[in-house]
């Protein structure tokens, strides 16, 4: 089988842009949490969430302007621009510039996200009522789509090869990895830009999720402290937006080009619940299963693990099933993994969750130490025995890195990463 | 030059993103401002917007030029 190896990172997140300043943040505990501006809230119950700060990426900002010309940006809702940033760096990163016809024709394209142009749709629905369908943008189809960031990814750089995008609400990003790099694996591609990119941060998306109970609404006024997994007190989670891209690339194929190496895909897991739209089944059954499937195909047992980056949302339900079925899958050996919640810090980015939270775990590895999960002042009982990292990062050699993701629908990605050798 | 002429080239430098120099009243939105056909439509819509006229599909499409344009508009408010 081909081995799939990473060779370029790229990251939009709410505690900042551009992976080595967003890496930093998160070692440092600094949380990207704040309250909601730009529209109207006055009526919502949740009123806090995680954009990505405004500035120059020089300085770990996020310009659009920077990243797409002020008239294409008219053309495209936020999650593109956040997806066509997040690509930008990656490619950058791998130095990934072919100009061969064969080359662009082994290049594809994987991003997805779990919503898409929510705000475009929601405007352009306003439009259509208010002022008649006449008065609706030629580009408000294209600017809303989800498989359009892969779309103007493949425009941008003329990569040729398989144009994909996925769409698994909170699984997105971790199935964009395992799905590309199968990809690679069946020779179909020798390079993957693979990734999630969401903007669901709008006055319809958080009264979306407001109306399904699914959010943090007592922490309004200490917004830091509101993304709190597996802490007694944590009510539900926080919205986050942005994207986070991986250049995958067929291991012969990086090393002959001389590519620096992050690490590997070496496993990838995935299950569904058959249970309910928005609550996983109390065992834990369909995360259990797609971890136990993800150290299969890695070849590895549970107890090699060194790392796990949690889904842990921070919701009273799901962090306690989630540490259920590791506990299940561990057994004894749970009690030397770490593992942490890095959506303390930035929030849930839904689709792009998963693709971030990857670049953590390859970031992990790279340097040997694990981020914090933050706010863990007082955990939930079910927590005994298992080391979540509270508040400070952790200096832990990591061979093997898991990390999980579950979505609405009960659609549960699991991907095992480890460094190259 | 007219102040049609005047408001019809800032929309079209705004939305193509083309140099102010480059928008001659002979030039092609397609052929010489680098616009594809969804441009196009949304440049009508823009005219539109600014001039309160209605451009029906028929004559949307013999709008090929700058100056095609500005005719349109000058018949027509």
């Amino acid at each position: 089988m081909r081995r799939v190896v990473i060779t370029g990172l790229g990251l939009v997140t709410p505690v900042g842009t551009g992976v080595e300043y967003v890496w930093k943040q998160l070692l440092e505990g600094k949380s990207g949490i704040g309250p909601v501006e730009g529209f109207d809230i006055s009526d919502l119950p949740s009123k806090i969430a995680g954009s990505p700060p405004v500035g120059n990426a020089a300085e770990g900002g996020f310009n659009a302007d920077e990243w797409m010309a002020p008239k294409d940006q008219r053309k495209n809702d936020r999650f593109i621009v956040y997806g066509m940033a997040a690509a930008d760096q990656a490619i950058m990163d791998a130095g990934w510039a072919p100009q061969d016809e064969d080359s662009l024709e082994r290049t594809g394209v994987m991003i997805g996200s779990g919503i898409g142009g929510l705000e475009t749709i929601y405007e352009g629905a306003l439009t259509v009522k208010e002022r008649g369908p006449r008065k609706l943008s030629p580009f408000f189809i294209p600017a809303v789509l989800i498989n359009l960031v892969s779309g103007q990814v493949s425009i941008k750089y003329g990569f040729k090869g398989p144009n994909h995008s996925v769409v698994t609400a909170c699984s997105t990003g971790a199935h964009a990895i395992g799905d590309a790099a199968r990809l690679i694996m069946m020779d179909d591609a020798d390079v993957m830009i693979a990734g999630g990119a969401e903007a669901a941060i709008s006055r319809i998306g958080l009264a979306g999720f407001c109306a399904s109970r699914a959010l943090s609404t007592g922490y309004n006024d200490t917004p830091n402290k509101a993304s709190r997994p597996w802490d007694k007190g944590r009510d539900g989670f926080v919205m986050g937006e942005g994207s986070g891209v991986l250049v995958l690339e067929e291991y012969e194929h990086a090393k002959k080009r001389g590519a620096k190496i992050y690490g590997e895909v070496v496993g990838y897991g995935l299950s569904g619940d058959a249970y309910h739209v928005t609550a996983p089944p109390e065992d834990g059954n369909g995360g259990y299963r797609a971890m136990r499937a993800a150290l299969k195909r890695a070849g590895i047992s549970a107890e090699d693990i060194d790392y796990i980056n949690a889904h842990g949302t921070s919701t009273p339900l799901g962090d306690i099933i989630e540490l259920g079925a590791v506990k299940q899958l561990f057994g004894e050996s749970v009690n030397r993994v770490k593992m942490s919640s890095t959506k303390s810090a930035i929030g849930h980015l839904l689709g792009a969750a998963g693709a971030v939270e990857a670049i953590f775990c390859i970031l992990a590895l790279r340097d040997g130490v694990v981020p914090p999960t933050l706010n863990l002042d007082d955990p939930a009982p079910e927590a005994e025995g298992v080391d979540l990292v509270p508040h400070e990062p952790k200096e832990w050699k990591v061979r093997y890195a898991l990390s999980n993701s579950f979505g609405f629908g009960g659609t549960n990605a699991s991907l095992i990463l480890s460094s190259a050798s | 030059m007219s102040d049609v002429a005047e408001r019809v080239k800032k929309i079209v430098v705004e939305h193509l993103g083309v140099e102010e120099s480059k928008v001659t009243e002979d030039a092609s939105f397609i052929d010489d401002l680098g616009a594809d056909s969804l441009d196009t439509v949304e440049l009508v819509m823009a005219f539109e917007e600014e001039f309160g006229c209605e451009i029906p599909d028929d004559a949307a499409e013999k709008i090929v030029t700058v100056k095609d344009a500005i005719n349109f508009i000058q018949e027509n408010t």
